[in-house]
C-alpha cells in the first residue's frame, strides 16, 4: 500500500477546478479504483461513469495526464512512482458535473446513419457469409462507444462550429462498417461526404492512436471509404446503381 | 417541491439490456407507444459484457442438435427445477430470435459454409453457442441499440421527414432511475417513478404496462463479475408492488473469475477458454475435474484425459471433459481443491490454454481474454496459465412470472424478462442459455404487455399524486440528512457478509447469522445520508440502490435458510444431498403487509407435460423424481426411440 497523489478536475457546467487529493493505492489498482476510493472516503458526491470494470462497455473515459484513455484499463503502475495523477473530462464533449460529460452528439450522430438495409429477398436463418468477408466489418463492431476517438479528433476538438456537420471518427466507421457488410443493400459513399462530412478528415490518424480497442479507425475503416468515394465519382453505372438503391 | 417531468405511454420498459431491448422492439411493433428507461447510457447495459455466446440449437456445426436436445440439456443444467414450460418456449424459439439479429444487422462469427459459427459451452451437448469472438454480448447489445434507430428512422420516415430519426414512438430516457412503480388502488399498474442521474430532478411516467427488465443482483455480492448496475431493483420494484419472487436462493458463481490481483478480482474469465480447449488444473498440475464427476453426469462425460482430449475433434465418439460440467459443479470443485490446499499462489485454481492452443489460435478466438489478462494483469495466456476461482455472476431467482405472456404474478399490468425474471434455468444456468432466454422472453414480455394494453381498449389507469409525493420523500431523505450512515461502508459490509455466510457452501447456523447481520444493516440504512448536491450524485444514487440491495439479500438468505437440500446454485453443507420432495418446491418470496420483512412460503411446482417426460429416460428420470410422480410414465425408455428417429 502507498500515497498516491491526485488531481480531480471538480465542477460544472458553470465551471470548476483542479482539486488535489491524497488517497491510498495499492498493488494491481487501475485509476478507476482510486477514484472509487475518493468517492468512498473523501468525495462522496465525485460524479464518475462506469459499468463494467472490465474495459468492456466503454463508460468510464476521461483524460489522464492530457491522455484520453479508459480510466478502467489504466493501471496505477504505469505512472511514476510519487507522480501526481491529474484526472480530467473529455474535453470534447460539454461538461455535466466532474468527469460527467454530455456525449449526446454522439447518439445524435448515430441516429443520422442510416441503419442496415436487409438484402430483400432473403429470409432469416437464409443469410450466407463467408469469415473474411464479415471480418472487415467485425474489426469495426468491436467498438465500445467509448467516444475517444470522437473527443481527439482535432476536426471537432476545438472546433464547436464542425460538429452540425461532421460525424467523427467513430460513426464515419460505421458508415464504412455497413459498406463492408456483405449483405448491405445501400449505397452509402455518396452520403459519407455529403452527410457526415468526411472530407474534413485528413487523416492524421490520431483517433487509431486512442482507440483501447486498438481499431485500426483510419487504415482500415476511414482511408478505404476515402478511396470508394473516389472510385464511385468515376463510375457512371455506380451512380446509377446508387440513384436506384437510395431510399 | 418540484416541478415534476411527466410523460405518457403505453409501455414503459425499465431495462436496455438484451431482454429490454428485445421487449421494446416487440412492443414497438406491436403498434404501442413505448419508452425505455436505463440507469446507464444507451448501449452500456450489463449485457455489453457477456462473452462466450448465445444457445440456439441450429445444429450449424452437428446436425443432431435440435430443441429437444437444449431442452434436455436445460433441464439437466438446472437439476429439472427449470419452469418446464420456459425451457421448452426457450429451447423451440431461440433459433429463429437468433437469426432474426443477422437481419438487425449482426455479424456473427461463420462457419466453413457461411452459417452462424456456434461452439461448446459447459452442459451443452453439441457446439450450440453463436458467437463473435469473446465479445458476443457486445454485438447483441449493439445490434439491437442500432435496431431501435432503425425502427425511430422509419418512425421519421413515416412521420415525413426527409432523414433522420423520430422518437415519438420509441423512446429511450438513459441515466435515469426508477425508485418505485405507481398502482391503481386495486393494486394494477399505473406507470413508475424516478430520477434523472444528471440533475436529481423526478420523473413520473404513466403507463398501463411496466416490464421490468433490470438483470441481476450482484452487487450485494462482494467478488462478482456484474456491472454497478446489478443491485435488484427491479425484484425490489417488483416486491413492494405486491408481486413475488422464485426460488431467490439460486444464485451462479461462476467458476473461473480473475482473483489477482485483488482490484481485478470476480472478473470473469470466459467458459469459452474451456470450451476451446482449455483445462483446470491444480497447484500439482493434475486435470482434478476427473475427481469430481457426480453420479448423475457419471454417463455424458469421459473418465480419461485421452478420451477428453478425443471428444474435441470427434465429439460422436468420445465423451467430453468433466472441464465442461455445468458450473455450479465447476465452481464447488475449485472451492474443494482450494480448501484442500491444492490452490494456486492467489487462492485460485490453474486455467491452462497456453498449451493446448497455438499462440495464433488463442489470439483468434480469444481476443478480448488475451487482452484482460495482459493490461489488468500482466499475463500472457498464450505462454502461461491463468489462475481463476469463482465469482458470484447470475441469480438463477426472480420475479415469478407465466411462461407464455411474461405477465408478473399478483399485479395486472406488471411483466417481467430477462435475468430478473426467474424460472427459466432452474437451480443452476447453463452459460449461453441468459442470451438466448433475454431474446425469446424479452420478445414474448413485449408482444404479452402489447396484448394486456390492447385489451385496456383504451381505459387507462390515472396515477395517484399521494403516492407520488411519497415516492419524492423517501427518495430525498438520504440528501436532507446531515449526518448519518455511509451508503458506502453499508454497502462494503452488505457485500462483505453475503460473500462469507451466504456463498458457494452454506450452513444455517451462517445464514442465520446473515440475517441478524442483515436486520442490523436494515435499520441503518434508514439512517443513510449523503451529501452534496442533488445532481449527479454516486452516493445518494447508492443510498437509493441500497434499499433494493438488502431487500434482496434478505430474499436470498432466507430462502437459503429454508431451502433443506443442496441443488445446482445453493448448496448447504448441512443438507448435501439432493432431495426429490424439494424438486418439486419452488420458493416463492413476499413482502410482509407492513412493509418491513419478507416472507417466504413453499408452492407446489406443477408437474411436467408427458411430452417433455419421454424425452428422458426413465432411468434418468428416477434420478430426480419421486416413485409417485414417475408411475404413470411407460417403462420403456422412451428416449432410445425418440434419438434413433432423429438421427434418421
Ligand atoms: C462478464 C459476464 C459474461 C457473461 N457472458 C454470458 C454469455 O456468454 N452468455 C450468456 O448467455 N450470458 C452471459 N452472461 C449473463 C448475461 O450477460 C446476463 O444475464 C444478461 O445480460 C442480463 O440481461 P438483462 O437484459 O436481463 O439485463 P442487463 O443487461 O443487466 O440490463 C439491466 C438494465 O436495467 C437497467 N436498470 C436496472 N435497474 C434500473 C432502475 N432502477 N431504473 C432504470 N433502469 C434500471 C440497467 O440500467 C440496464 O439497462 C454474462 C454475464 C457476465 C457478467
Ligand atoms: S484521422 Fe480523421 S477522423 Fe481520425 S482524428 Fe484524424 S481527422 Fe479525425
Ligand atoms: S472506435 Fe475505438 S475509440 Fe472510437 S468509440 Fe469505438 S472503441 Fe472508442
Ligand atoms: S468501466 Fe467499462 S470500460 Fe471502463
Amino acid at each position: 500500500m502507498a500515497q498516491g497523489h491526485f488531481r480531480v478536475w471538480r465542477g460544472n457546467a458553470e465551471g470548476g477546478d483542479l482539486v488535489d487529493y491524497d488517497v491510498e493505492v495499492n498493488e494491481g489498482e487501475v485509476v478507476l479504483d482510486v477514484i472509487h476510493r475518493l468517492q468512498a472516503t473523501q468525495a462522496g458526491d465525485l460524479a464518475v461513469r462506469w459499468n463494467c470494470k472490465a474495459g468492456k462497455c466503454g463508460s468510464c473515459s476521461a483524460e489522464i495526464n492530457g491522455r484520453p484513455r479508459l480510466m478502467c484499463m489504466t493501471r496505477m503502475s504505469v505512472f511514476a512512482p510519487g507522480e501526481t495523477v491529474t484526472v480530467t473530462p473529455m474535453r470534447t464533449f460539454p461538461v455535466m458535473k466532474d468527469l460527467v460529460t454530455d456525449v449526446s452528439y454522439n447518439y445524435a450522430k448515430a441516429q443520422e446513419v442510416p441503419a442496415f438495409a436487409p438484402p430483400p429477398g432473403l429470409a432469416p436463418g437464409e443469410y450466407r457469409m463467408a469469415q473474411e468477408d464479415v471480418a472487415r466489418s467485425q474489426e469495426f463492431r468491436k467498438c465500445i462507444e467509448c467516444f475517444l476517438c470522437q473527443n481527439v479528433c482535432h476536426v471537432i476538438r476545438d472546433h464547436e462550429e464542425n460538429k452540425q456537420a461532421y460525424s467523427g471518427p467513430r460513426f464515419l466507421m460505421r458508415i464504412a462498417e455497413l459498406d463492408m457488410h456483405p449483405l448491405d443493400s445501400l449505397d452509402r459513399k455518396r452520403s459519407a461526404q455529403d452527410d457526415h462530412g468526411l472530407g474534413y478528415c485528413n487523416i492524421t490518424k490520431c483517433c487509431t492512436e486512442v482507440c483501447p480497442e486498438g481499431i485500426k479507425i483510419t487504415d482500415n475503416g476511414l482511408i478505404p471509404l476515402k478511396e470508394r468515394v473516389v472510385d464511385r465519382k468515376f463510375d457512371p453505372l455506380g451512380v446509377l446503381k446508387q440513384k436506384l438503391t437510395r431510399r | 417541491m418540484d416541478q415534476l417531468e411527466k410523460h405518457s405511454y403505453d409501455v414503459l420498459i425499465i431495462g436496455a439490456g438484451g431482454s429490454g431491448l428485445r421487449a421494446a422492439i416487440a412492443a414497438h411493433e406491436a403498434g404501442l407507444r413505448v419508452a425505455i428507461i436505463c440507469k446507464s447510457l444507451f448501449g452500456k447495459a450489463h449485457t455489453v459484457m457477456a462473452e462466450g455466446g448465445v444457445a440456439a440449437a441450429m445444429g450449424n456445426r452437428n446436425p443432431h442438435d435440435n430443441w429437444r436436445v437444449h431442452f434436455r440439456d436445460t433441464m439437466r443444467g438446472g437439476k429439472f427445477l427449470n419452469n418446464w414450460r420456459m425451457a421448452e418456449l426457450h429451447a423451440k424459439e431461440s433459433p429463429d430470435r437468433v437469426w432474426e439479429l443477422e437481419t438487425y444487422g449482426a455479424l456473427f462469427d461463420r462457419t466453413k459454409d457461411g452459417k452462424i459459427s456456434q461452439r461448446n459451452f459447459g452442459g451443452h451437448e453439441y457446439p450450440r453457442l453463436a458467437h463473435v469472438g469473446d465479445r458476443t454480448g457486445l454485438e447483441l447489445i449493439r445490434t439491437m441499440q442500432q435496431k431501435i434507430v432503425s425502427l425511430q428512422q422509419d418512425d421519421a420516415r413515416r412521420a415525413g421527414m426527409p432523414s433522420g430519426a423520430h422518437d415519438g414512438r420509441l423512446k429511450v430516457f438513459a441515466e435515469l432511475t426508477v425508485t418505485e412503480l405507481l398502482l391503481t388502488p386495486s393494486g394494477a399498474v399505473s406507470g413508475a417513478f424516478g430520477y434523472w442521474r444528471e440533475t436529481g430532478r423526478f420523473v413520473v411516467f404513466k403507463a398501463p404496462a411496466v416490464i421490468i427488465a433490470t438483470g441481476g443482483i450482484g452487487k450485494s455480492f462482494k467478488v462478482t463479475s456484474n456491472s454497478w448496475e446489478c443491485t435488484g431493483d427491479g425484484m425490489g420494484l417488483a416486491l413492494r408492488a405486491g408481486s413475488t419472487l422464485l426460488n431467490m436462493e439460486f444464485v451462479q458463481f461462476h467458476p473461473t473469475g480473475m482473483v489477482w490481483p485483488p482490484s481485478v478480482k470476480g472478473i470473469l474469465v470466459t467458459e469459452g477458454v474451456r470450451g476451446d480447449g482449455g483445462v483446470l488444473r491444480n497447484s500439482e498440475g493434475k486435470r482434478f475435474m476427473f475427481d469430481y464427476v457426480p453420479d448423475v453426469f457419471r454417463a455424458q462425460y469421459a473418465e480419461t484425459e485421452d478420451e477428453a482430449d478425443r471428444w474435441y475433434d470427434d465429439p460422436d465418439h468420445n465423451k467430453r471433459t468433466p472441464d465442461l460440467l455445468p458450473r455450479d459443479e465447476v465452481a464447488r470443485a475449485i472451492n474443494a481443491e482450494v480448501k484442500a490446499g491444492r490452490g494456486s499462489p492467489h487462492g485460485g485454481v490453474f486455467l491452462d490454454i497456453a498449451s493446448r492452443l497455438p499462440k495464433d489460435e488463442i489470439l483468434r478466438r480469444l481476443p478480448s481474454m488475451t487482452h484482460q489478462f495482459k493490461e489488468l494483469a500482466d499475463v500472457d495466456i498464450t505462454a502461461e496459465p491463468m489462475e481463476v476461482g469463482p465469482t458470484c455472476h447470475y441469480v438463477m431467482g426472480g420475479i415469478e412470472v407465466d411462461a407464455d405472456t411474461a405477465a408478473a404474478a399478483r399485479v395486472p399490468g406488471l411483466f417481467s424478462c430477462g435475468e430478473a425474471a426467474g424460472g427459466m434455468h432452474g437451480s443452476n444456468r447453463l452459460g449461453g442459455n441468459s442470451l438466448s432466454d433475454l431474446l425469446v422472453f424479452g420478445r414474448r414480455a413485449g408482444e404479452g404487455a402489447a396484448a394486456y394494453v390492447k385489451a385496456l381498449q383504451g381505459s387507462y389507469p390515472v396515477v395517484p399524486q399521494v403516492q407520488v409525493n411519497e415516492c419524492m420523500q423517501t427518495a430525498l431523505a438520504p440528501l436532507e440528512r446531515a449526518d448519518g450512515e455511509s451508503p458506502y461502508v453499508v454497502h462494503q459490509e452488505l457485500q462483505q457478509v453475503m460473500n462469507d455466510l451466504v456463498g458457494i457452501i452454506r450452513r444455517a447456523d451462517e445464514i442465520q447469522h446473515a440475517l441478524d447481520v442483515l436486520e442490523k444493516l436494515n435499520e441503518r440504512s434508514r439512517h443513510l445520508a449523503a451529501s452534496g448536491p442533488r445532481d449527479f450524485n454516486p452516493g445518494w444514487h447508492l443510498a437509493l440502490d441500497l434499499r433494493n440491495m438488502l431487500l434482496i439479500a434478505e430474499c436470498i438468505a432466507r430462502a437459503a435458510l429454508l431451502r433443506e437440500e443442496s441443488r445446482g446454485g445453493h448448496t448447504r453443507d448441512d443438507y448435501p444431498a439432493m432431495s426429490e420432495e424439494w424438486r418439486k418446491v419452488n420458493l416463492i418470496c413476499s413482502l410482509s403487509a407492513d412493509g418491513r420483512s419478507v416472507e417466504v412460503v413453499k408452492q407446489e411446482m406443477p408437474p411436467m407435460r408427458g411430452d417433455l417426460m419421454a424425452l428422458f429416460s426413465v432411468e434418468e428420470l428416477k434420478k430426480y423424481f419421486t416413485p409417485e410422480e414417475l408411475q404413470h410414465l411407460p417403462a420403456e425408455d422412451r428416449t432410445d426411440v425418440e434419438r434413433k428417429v432423429e438421427v434418421s
